[in-house]
């Protein structure tokens, strides 16, 4: 190893007991995730993934593995010796401080000198665009600006690492798309390392250097926003991420067989499922030629969404494929409820993933 | 325009409320009053004109003011370990799950709801057998005993409304364990603690039923008065009535103050 990880954690599982007996929160995740990294822990509520920041923020102590930071072992360290620091959702803001205090409570447990705390204090207000509103309380914020006096209040102790726990949930899709920008660029200017916790994808995919997919306490897969889109490892991964379109079947020769279609599955043979996404196939009248994926289907429903037309197309065997088409030229579709229609797209589009 | 109907209602209302504010404040007034009263015998239930005499002769009754001190200290040291005890107790009920929880919380409520005799009586025979003397200490037991739960659910009450992220956040930030008690939850709780301590403080200083069971030969303030009721109650003891309210009041209105401030 060149260069030691920010956070590496070794096969770590957590169990807890209910109603006496063993469930398993997380059931051993290894991952690394590198200095000055933006990642991302994604998946629905209850797959373990704030679990993981618990522990790796020291909150839960794994019942199997290894936690380390910067290669050190910290497993069994209480969170007030780690050198990594917490927003939390519900940003746990001390409610009879001041903006200032707040913010300067971790560099006072750490007696900073005074000179220096007024300093970095103010430079971090000045960062989240704070400065001015140091005397004002907690509750007489907006939840935007309680959030970034939680999110300077971890910064401002410069820890190896920060963790964000859906640190946007509360606030408006406005807001929440603004400070996602916000927190990129404060990522950007700070170099710290963030781990961050959401189940909303589309955040994930719009920050993230790299993300791990999480479900019933695995990682299904751990990639960078594009080729967990692109090619999503397993049918989990390819319906939590965005819409997916699942095609199963039987294929012989690199070519699956479907309701009078065919669709190219290379070098695969027997059972397998294929997923395609609905941006990338092409809706036409006419049997395409050339060496793409072609299936033949009816359409059930076509839906206008301003930017997009969204398709039903059922096929033969009775399965439903969605098709978005841009609304690039005109508003006119290509094919109305009842049409019999041809989808179809190239090679590369579709992958064959495990079960 | 609101009707006619509704004029009348809102007068009838405002002059129900003053009746009832009235009523409420009808015997502090009395007893205010006849602090003031020039009475030439012992008893002082009829008016006499107005003095200040009783303010300056207000020590003058030398048993009546060892009551009025017992009555102090013992309020003032059953406040303390009162709040220390029903703060702990608060805490633990309203953050942590624990076995026995039910049950504590069970017996929160029922020394809350036990009558005062009974409780009075049954102190007494368990000072009995334990073969304890009764006397000031006995006395502040007990006042403990009973404003425990008062104070225990009025933190509790404080401490479900807390963030529970919020203790996790300092020690995130580096505090200890005892760090963030005194940094974070005891500011976060601390309404909660003095309305607490209030009032136990209230509760203690003019209880009569359970003290005049576990007193011993030692005498309060309230026990003083009741005591006194046969041979007429001197205007000392308004006059000790008016300043204690007094400083209720000026208790209240420096919380309302302060209460403001924090918000």
């Amino acid at each position: 190893m060149t260069e030691l990880n920010a956070i590496a954690l070794e096969g770590v599982v957590k169990e807890y007991l209910s109603h006496g007996e063993v469930v398993q929160a997380v059931k051993g995740i290894t991952l690394d995730i590198a200095e000055g990294e933006f990642f991302s822990l994604l998946g629905p509520s209850g797959c373990g993934k704030t679990t993981t920041m618990r522990m790796i923020a020291g909150f839960e102590e794994p019942s199997k593995g290894v936690v380390r930071l910067h290669g050190q072992d910290v497993t069994n360290v209480p969170p007030n010796k780690r050198d990594v620091n917490m927003v939390f959702q519900s940003y746990a803001l001390f409610p009879h401080m001041s903006v200032w205090d707040n913010v300067a409570f971790g560099l006072k447990q750490r007696k900073t000198p005074q000179a220096e705390i007024k300093q970095r204090v103010g430079e971090m207000l000045e960062i989240v665009d704070l400065a001015g509103r140091e005397k004002r309380r907690p509750r007489e914020m907006s939840g935007g600006q309680q959030q970034r006096v939680a999110l300077a209040r971890a910064l401002v102790n410069r820890p190896r690492a920060l963790l964000l726990d859906e640190p946007l949930g509360a606030l408006d899709l406005k807001l929440r798309q603004a400070m996602q920008i916000e927190l990129k660029r404060i990522q950007r200017e700070v170099g710290i390392t963030f781990v961050y916790v959401t189940h909303d994808q589309s955040e994930a995919l719009t920050m993230s250097d790299r993300i791990a997919v999480m479900n019933d306490g695995l990682v299904e897969q751990l990639a960078g926003p594009r080729e967990i889109y692109e090619r999503p490892a397993t049918a989990f991964v390819a319906g939590f991420i965005g819409t997916s379109n699942l095609l199963a079947g039987t294929a012989s020769g690199g070519t699956l067989e479907l309701g009078g279609g065919k669709v190219l599955v290379p070098d695969r043979d027997g059972p397998v499922t294929v997923t395609v996404r609905p941006e990338k196939i092409t809706i036409s009248t006419d049997k395409p030629g050339g060496d793409v994926s072609a299936v033949p289907g009816t359409v059930a429903e076509v839906v206008y969404l301003g930017t997009y037309n969204s398709y039903a197309v059922s096929l033969a065997d009775g399965a439903e494929v969605t098709v978005f088409q841009q609304n690039a030229h005109d508003s006119t579709t290509t094919a109305e409820r009842g049409d019999s229609v041809w989808l179809s797209w190239q090679a590369r589009h579709s992958y064959a993933i495990g079960s | 325009m609101r009707s006619r109907g509704g004029r009348l209602g809102d007068r009838l209302l405002h002059v129900y409320t003053w009746l009832v504010i009235l009523w409420l404040s009808s015997p502090i007034a009395v007893m205010i009053m006849f602090g003031f009263n020039d009475t030439p015998s012992k008893s002082n239930t009829s008016w006499h004109g107005f003095t200040l005499k009783w303010y300056q002769q207000l020590f003058e009754i030398s048993d009546l003011t060892t009551a009025l001190r017992n009555s102090i200290y013992i309020a003032l040291i059953s406040t303390v370990i009162t709040v220390v005890i029903g703060t702990m107790l608060g805490l633990a009920l309203g953050r942590h799950r624990f076995r026995g929880q039910g049950a504590t919380n069970f017996l929160v409520f029922a020394a809350i709801s036990t009558p005062e005799l009974v409780m009075g009586a049954s102190l007494l025979s368990l000072f009995v057998s334990a073969n304890l003397p009764r006397d000031a200490i006995t006395i502040t037991i007990a006042h403990v005993l009973f404003s425990l739960s008062f104070v225990t659910v009025t933190v509790r009450a404080r401490v479900v409304t807390l963030d529970p992220s919020m203790e996790e956040a300092a020690r995130d930030l580096g505090a200890t364990t005892w760090g963030t008690f005194r940094q974070v939850t005891l500011p976060a709780i601390l309404p909660g603690v003095l309305a607490g301590a209030m009032l136990a403080f209230a509760l203690s200083i003019d209880d009569y039923v359970v003290t005049s069971f576990v007193n011993g030969s030692t005498l309060t303030f309230p026990l003083w008065i009741v005591g006194s009721v046969k041979t007429g109650i001197p205007p000392q003891v308004n006059v000790m009535g008016t300043l204690i309210f007094g400083l209720g009041v000026l208790i209240a209105i420096g919380n309302a103050v302060a209460a403001r401030r924090r918000t």
